[in-house]
């Protein structure tokens, strides 16, 4: 009783892994994208992507100005909450211990501890469940409060501390929890305390609640059948008839109801009501345990109310049903040695559908399941069948990342054949380019130069004209030979010569404002060819390094990561089949466990039928007494 | 209030699950089958460790391919996510660029509903040259009321040197909002 109870705060406790943030005001598309890999379960994609991305993030000078910024505390969260979901616990625990440590502010801190105590306690560590929860402190998110308080009560019922849990439970209680578990779990916990009057008196309550969805259905009906069950353990079977009653026709727990409800009637001598419970169930599933064991209760109770030609028959249908359900366990035995169960199992619908255990005992080609239905629906065995299909899916990438590589060094071969001839050529005649784009460059900033010295000491001289500078020079020439002259005629030409170069000098000192701002507009309009020149100089020493880039350099991380696939893709296969085998021996157990138990009650229906024969002779030649 | 609801009815699926387990469990006895439990456990910490080794294999391919086959000079990655709250039915977006067709996408059920929650998925990556490139979107649906629609938009991106991200903002007619929106990224 005391292990059922552990694994009753364990299942419900992984009910509460989170959902990952939505993406409402998503300002991060490579968030967004992780999200969307994520809700479609594809958790390993989701956390390659946040993974990468969150990577970036830490490794950037200014994390402010990226985009991820506005969802890092999400994504930190997330990436945490991806691998919980991947099966991954120690990553998902180091991720969210790495939240817990960094600067975060306080609600932050307390969810990051709050999951950190709900991996804890998955995991059966519950001192450290406990300590996670004891760094919650101060301002704690409203969506998870309860949360917080509900799971303090498992570990403490986990943790042989029932008066604990009930003093916890007793105040979630008073919140109005809207399903019915807080009032299951309180009626466990009083149990668990010694408090059997008040556990009752809570499951019933919790047996009387409304319900409005499966889930509820399923905690009230599971309320009912502990109450029904502790209530005829303690003898008062009136009672336990009534609570077990309750328990919906129907639901997951019915069958076991219906059995208990029969034994109930039975121990007050009420045979012909106790068949009432037990014919509903014998002509359920008959792979059932419950149903099982009313195929031998039903001619018990016929027996006992000394109709035994009926019992004698009824022993004979469980023993045929017996027979039939030995060979049905062997053929299915033999049917996993064959590998049948695994192929079954890996079924592309085990993927796409939540229901396919359910589903898969239909199959006409998979006997073997019959009997390993609860087995399957066992967190280890989910655990196991998933880390199995997760392996395949690893091995599926790891095998299409080994065939890329030899596309990627496809890729690498031609464009080094297509660049190799073409880049000399390209380079020779870039390096003309260069030197010839640089000179024009020097004389550009020359140029720059003097236009910025003749703004501080005019010039007008620098602002000429071409021709105004040889016609200049062509004055000062004659000017010297008039110097040098004896000629009578020299100091008219003299004149003359003086006139010319006043109107040249005239000409440049009135015109020189609008030269120099016509100097300066020419220059502008050269600064934007530069700067289409450089542009284009800086593309094309892109593309030149992009195309070297495109083959050169990927031999040694190529080589490396064939290698890491190559080892992973060992390991993997290696681990498939310990994981394949472990699955099969696990399934071979239980279904040997199961033979057992069927070859003891077909030992029992064969007594069954023979004393039953025997004393039906006895009574039909009134030899028996009353 | 969306995410508080989603999150409830996560609790409540696996709380069922958690709960059908434990009647399970309670048929579970024995030595031999404790002894499976821990081999299985064994065997879950080494698959747990294989899962971080390929993980890792992994981003380091995701650098890899990156830099081998979208470098950044020429990367352009095209996203699709739906309006908050849309509840048309995408079923195929195709996009042109330049003229060509770059993706032809077809939504089952469950992407639909990743886009729905607010995922976002990137339909393409490729590579353009730097400058203005048109981008063609065609996309075409159910409305709730179960009338087919189709609508077809033209889009002009710049590409820059540093890798150019498309949003495209998706909502049925019916919604009030534009059908095909560009965000700028």
């Amino acid at each position: 009783m005391r292990t059922l109870r552990r694994f009753i705060g364990l299942g419900l406790a992984f009910g509460l892994a989170a959902l990952p943030a939505a993406g409402a005001d998503l300002r991060d598309l490579y968030f967004g994208e992780a999200l969307y890999h994520a809700y479609q379960g594809q958790y390993f994609d989701a956390i390659r992507r946040l993974d990468t991305e969150l990577a970036q993030y830490h490794r950037l000078d200014e994390p402010l100005l990226d985009t991820l910024h506005y969802h890092v505390n999400d994504a930190e969260f997330s990436v945490g909450d991806f691998e919980l979901n991947y099966r991954m616990h120690h990553r998902a625990g180091r991720a969210i211990k790495a939240v817990l440590e960094s600067a975060v502010d306080e609600a932050v801190r307390n969810e990051a501890a709050f999951r950190l105590a709900r991996i804890h306690f998955q995991k059966g560590q519950l001192d450290d469940a406990l300590h996670a929860l004891s760094r919650i402190q101060g301002m704690v998110p409203e969506e998870i409060k309860d949360d917080i308080e509900f799971l303090r009560a498992n570990i403490y019922m986990a943790t042989d501390q029932p008066s604990e849990a009930v003093e916890v439970l007793n105040q979630l209680q008073s919140h109005e929890s809207p399903d019915g578990f807080v009032a299951y779990n309180l009626g466990i916990a009083l149990l668990q305390a010694g408090r059997q009057q008040e556990a009752v008196e809570q499951l019933d309550k919790a047996g009387q609640r409304t319900a409005d969805d499966p889930a509820g259905f399923a905690i009230r009906d599971k309320s009912n059948l502990v109450l029904g069950s502790l209530l005829f353990e303690s003898g008062n079977f009136e009672r336990s008839k009534q609570s077990l009653d309750r328990v919906r026709l129907e639901g997951p727990f019915s069958n076991q109801a219906l059995l208990r409800a029969g034994s109930a009637e039975a121990s007050a001598d009420q045979y012909d009501r106790a068949l009432v419970s037990w014919n509903i169930l014998v002509e359920r599933e008959a792979t059932d345990v419950a149903v099982q064991e009313a195929m031998l209760a039903v001619p018990h109770a016929y027996a006992s109310l000394k109709l035994h030609g009926r019992a004698a028959i009824q022993y004979g249908r469980a023993l045929e049903l017996f027979s039939n359900q030995i060979e049905k366990v062997d053929a299915s035995i033999a049917s996993i040695r064959e590998g049948r169960f695994l192929e079954a199992l890996i079924r592309e619908e085990s993927r796409q559908d939540e229901t396919w255990v359910i589903r898969l005992r239909s199959l006409p080609d998979a006997p073997e399941t019959y009997y390993l239905m609860e087995l399957m629906a066992s967190h280890d065995f989910q655990t196991a069948l998933h880390n199995y299909l997760d392996l395949e899916d690893l091995q599926s990438r790891l095998i299409a990342w080994n065939a890329s590589f030899d596309a990627f060094e496809d890729i690498i071969k031609l464009r080094k054949q297509n660049y190799e001839p073409l880049l000399p050529l390209v380079d020779a005649q870039f390096r003309e380019l260069d030197s010839r784009m640089r000179l024009r460059l020097e004389q550009r900033k020359h140029l720059g130069e003097r236009l910025q010295a003749i703004l501080i000491t005019p010039r007008p001289d620098y602002l000429a004209t071409a021709d105004e500078r040889i016609a200049g020079e062509r004055i000062a020439l004659i000017e010297k030979q008039l110097e040098d002259s004896d000629s009578p005629e020299s100091p008219a030409l003299q004149h003359r010569a003086a006139r010319l170069r006043g109107i040249l000098t005239w000409r440049l000192e009135t015109e020189y404002p609008q030269r120099l701002t016509a100097a300066f507009e020419h220059f502008n309009e050269l600064n934007t060819q530069v700067d289409t020149l450089t542009r284009q100089y800086d593309a094309f020493v892109r593309t030149r390094q992009a195309a070297t880039h495109s083959y050169i350099g990927y031999d040694i991380q190529i080589g490396r990561l064939r290698e890491r696939v190559s080892e992973a893709l060992q390991r993997v296969d290696l681990l498939m089949a310990r994981q394949g085998h472990m699955i099969e021996t696990v399934a071979i157990n239980q279904l040997k466990a199961r033979r057992e138990r069927l070859v003891a009650q077909q030992t029992e229906a064969r007594y069954g039928v023979a004393d039953s024969y025997d004393r039906a002779a006895r009574a039909q030649s009134g030899m028996e007494g009353p | 209030m969306k995410n508080a609801r989603a999150r409830h009815n996560l609790i409540t699926t696996t709380r069922v699950f958690g709960f059908s387990l434990l009647l399970c469990l309670g048929s579970v006895h024995g030595r031999a089958q404790q002894n499976d439990q821990q081999q299985m456990r064994g065997l879950d910490e080494q698959v747990q460790e294989i899962k971080s080794d390929v993980l890792s294999i992994a981003a380091e391919l995701s650098q890899l391919e990156e830099k081998l086959l979208y470098p950044s000079g020429t990367q352009v990655a095209v996203f699709v996510a739906l309006a908050e709250g849309d509840q048309m039915r995408l079923d195929a977006v195709r996009l042109q660029i330049d003229g060509k067709l770059v993706a032809h996408y077809i939504y089952s059920a469950k992407e639909l509903e990743a886009l729905r929650k607010g995922g976002v998925q990137r339909i393409y990556v490729g590579n353009v040259a730097t400058g203005d490139h048109q981008l063609e979107v065609l996309i075409d649906g159910k409305l709730k009321g179960g009338s087919e629609f189709s609508r077809t938009e033209s889009f002009t991106f710049r590409k820059e040197v540093k890798p150019k991200l498309v949003e495209l903002k998706l909502a049925g007619p019916d919604s009030g909002n534009t059908p095909i929106t560009l965000e700028k990224w």
